[in-house]
């Protein structure tokens, strides 16, 4: 546990000491706020305009028309972004040869991959954290409901665990943190569209590329719906890349057999 | 009581062997070189008593504890510079040090003081609070060895401390590294032999994976002797200056080098165990010509190898 709470501290730093954690944040930050703008300015035009029209009044609602796209957009958004969180993690250590020293301690490799990937989630949920103004402003002027927006938040820290996970796999078989970067960035955006070809396939192919997708699973989070299914979804795949992580960082004790 | 046992270590990278049936002990307390050209198998050893990979085959025990079965408990009683060391670059040096001493699992209050401790016996008081990356290259090595000293581990592996390093600083290092010894048992590798014969009580040589010799360094030196060799320069006519000198009793061989300035080098072999430079000297000069200088060529570690080797494969 303390080994774990050390790496921690040490990765933690070394987000901020090299600016990465500044300039993602920062970035996040700015884009979130301006897909909130849009969707939020698009929404009061449409209750506006259709404000007369009772029919149409009950389809709107906040929900649907706000933070859904908004949560959408910022699972985007993380595609984009968790590549360049997680390609340094265990490529930096590799290329630079810090790697050798760091196991030269009494560690388990298990508790370095725990560790870094703790660290990379404190990341993710400090750039959830910075979407604060946006239930802010939800409350402020409008009323949507409470239970809605948490799934949406639960549903992106869920997808984004998983793309950590992913992109920590990724930077522990290259020694190149931009390999590592393309790496997650192109396996990611194959399990995004992976479900695009089940029209082409025999029904059940269909439906195990359907479930593969990753972003498949983050569509019942947006509307509001936790299901089990997508919950353990996303552990699975998270517990699969962190145990291939693991497999490529012991490797280097069997590979030279 | 052996604080480091290796058995019949063999390691094979593919089909290369990079170690071949290496066994040696290590007592508490005690210093040994590890001597070897570079590829010899220095670093894999290090390596796997390190527990960075397991030997393809054989055991090694450190503290009485098998790399294998209990690497934690190795690594804790370990300090371990690496060849060719690379830190943290963005960390400062006491931040780095403190980091350390927690995954050696030194108590928290203790991890100050233990800090200030091996800054002040590596005297890096001056780039304590630095970056890590804006050292050069001899502070970084003392950063390296402070590292290893964090935890108090009984066991120093100091793989080429010195490599890299100006003359000063490679003096400094030693005299750290003499300073260390006493309580701690220390392997010291290395490619150079007059730092490791310094320094260590006992020397292993170590070549192409096999284990060549393991000796005291005044021992190693006296087997040595079989090559002596002087360098003499003289000015003259040169059949006459190689005349004069093969006359002498206890010379093998007399070979003319090059022209410098100030006269012509021989390079003069000598029977095994002669002492015979007053000599040498006193048939140069008698035969009228002026003798410039007069040496014992230093044997390089290359021959040292070429040496033990052949004698290995005669036996």
């Amino acid at each position: 546990m303390r080994n774990i709470w050390a790496i921690y501290k040490k990765e933690m730093r070394s987000y901020f000491i090299s600016s990465i954690a500044y300039v993602i944040l920062f970035i996040f930050s700015l884009i979130s706020g301006y897909f909130f703008f849009t969707i939020a300015a698009t929404y009061s035009t449409m209750s506006l305009q259709f404000g007369q029209m009772p029919h149409y009044q009950e389809l709107l609602n906040i929900e649907e028309f706000v933070v859904r796209p908004l949560f959408s957009n910022l699972g985007v958004v993380m595609l984009f972004l968790i590549p360049m969180l997680t390609m340094r993690l265990i490529a930096e250590e590799k290329g630079s040869g810090t790697l050798k020293l760091l196991v030269s301690y009494p560690v388990r490799d298990g508790e370095v991959l725990v560790a870094k990937y703790l660290a990379a989630l404190s990341m993710l949920l400090a750039m959830m954290l910075l979407t604060f103004p946006v239930p802010l402003f939800l409350f402020a002027y409008g009323s949507p409901e409470l239970g809605p927006l948490l799934s949406n938040y639960l549903g992106l820290f869920l997808m984004g665990g998983a793309f950590i996970s992913l992109g920590m796999f990724a930077s522990s078989i290259t020694e190149r943190q931009v390999v590592a970067s393309v790496l997650t960035f192109g396996a990611l955006i194959l399990f995004w569209v992976i479900n695009w070809a089940q029209n082409l396939t025999e029904l059940n192919l269909g439906i195990i590329l359907e479930d593969m997708s990753i972003f498949t699973h983050f569509e019942n989070f947006t509307k509001g719906v936790i299901i089990t299914h997508d919950v353990v979804y996303y552990v699975l795949f998270t517990a699969f890349f962190m145990f291939l992580a693991y497999t490529a960082l012991q490797s280097r004790s069997w590979r030279s057999k | 009581m052996d604080m480091i046992e290796v058995h019949n270590l063999t390691k094979y990278y593919g089909p290369v062997a990079a170690l071949k049936d290496v066994s040696f002990t290590v007592k508490k307390g005690e210093v040994l070189g590890f001597l070897g050209p570079n590829g010899a198998g220095k670093t894999t050893t290090m390596s796997i008593l390190t527990c960075l990979f397991p030997p393809t085959e054989g055991e090694a025990r450190v503290a009485g504890y098998n790399v294998l079965e209990e690497p934690i408990k190795v690594k804790e009683h370990i300090g371990y510079m690496p060849e060719n060391i690379s830190i943290y670059t963005d960390m400062i040096v006491s931040d780095y040090l403190s980091f350390v001493a927690e995954m050696k699992g030194v108590p928290s209050k203790r991890i100050k003081n233990d800090v200030d401790k091996a800054i002040a016996s590596t005297e890096l008081e001056d780039v304590a609070h630095r970056g890590i990356g804006k050292l050069s290259r001899g502070y970084l090595q003392r950063v390296g060895i402070a590292q290893a000293l964090m935890g108090d581990p009984p066991v120093l592996i100091l793989d080429e401390p010195t490599i890299g390093l100006d003359p000063m600083q490679i003096i400094a290092i030693r005299k750290l590294i003499e300073s260390l010894a006493g309580e701690r048992t220390i392997i010291l590798c290395s490619h150079i032999l007059p730092e490791v014969s310094q320094v260590c009580e006992r020397v292993i040589i170590i070549d192409r994976g096999e284990l060549v010799a393991v000796d005291t360094p005044g021992n190693l030196q006296k087997r040595l002797i079989t090559t002596d060799r002087l360098k003499a320069v003289v000015s003259g006519a040169r059949n006459k200056v190689e005349k004069s000198i093969s006359g002498v009793s206890g010379v093998k061989e007399v070979n003319a080098g090059e022209e410098t300035p100030v006269g012509t080098v021989y390079h003069v072999m000598l029977e095994p165990q002669a002492e015979i430079r007053a000599e040498i000297a006193r048939a140069v000069v008698g035969g009228g010509f002026d003798l410039m200088e007069l040496k014992s060529e230093d044997v390089t570690l290359e021959e040292i190898f070429i040496n033990l080797v052949t004698e290995e494969r005669e036996a």
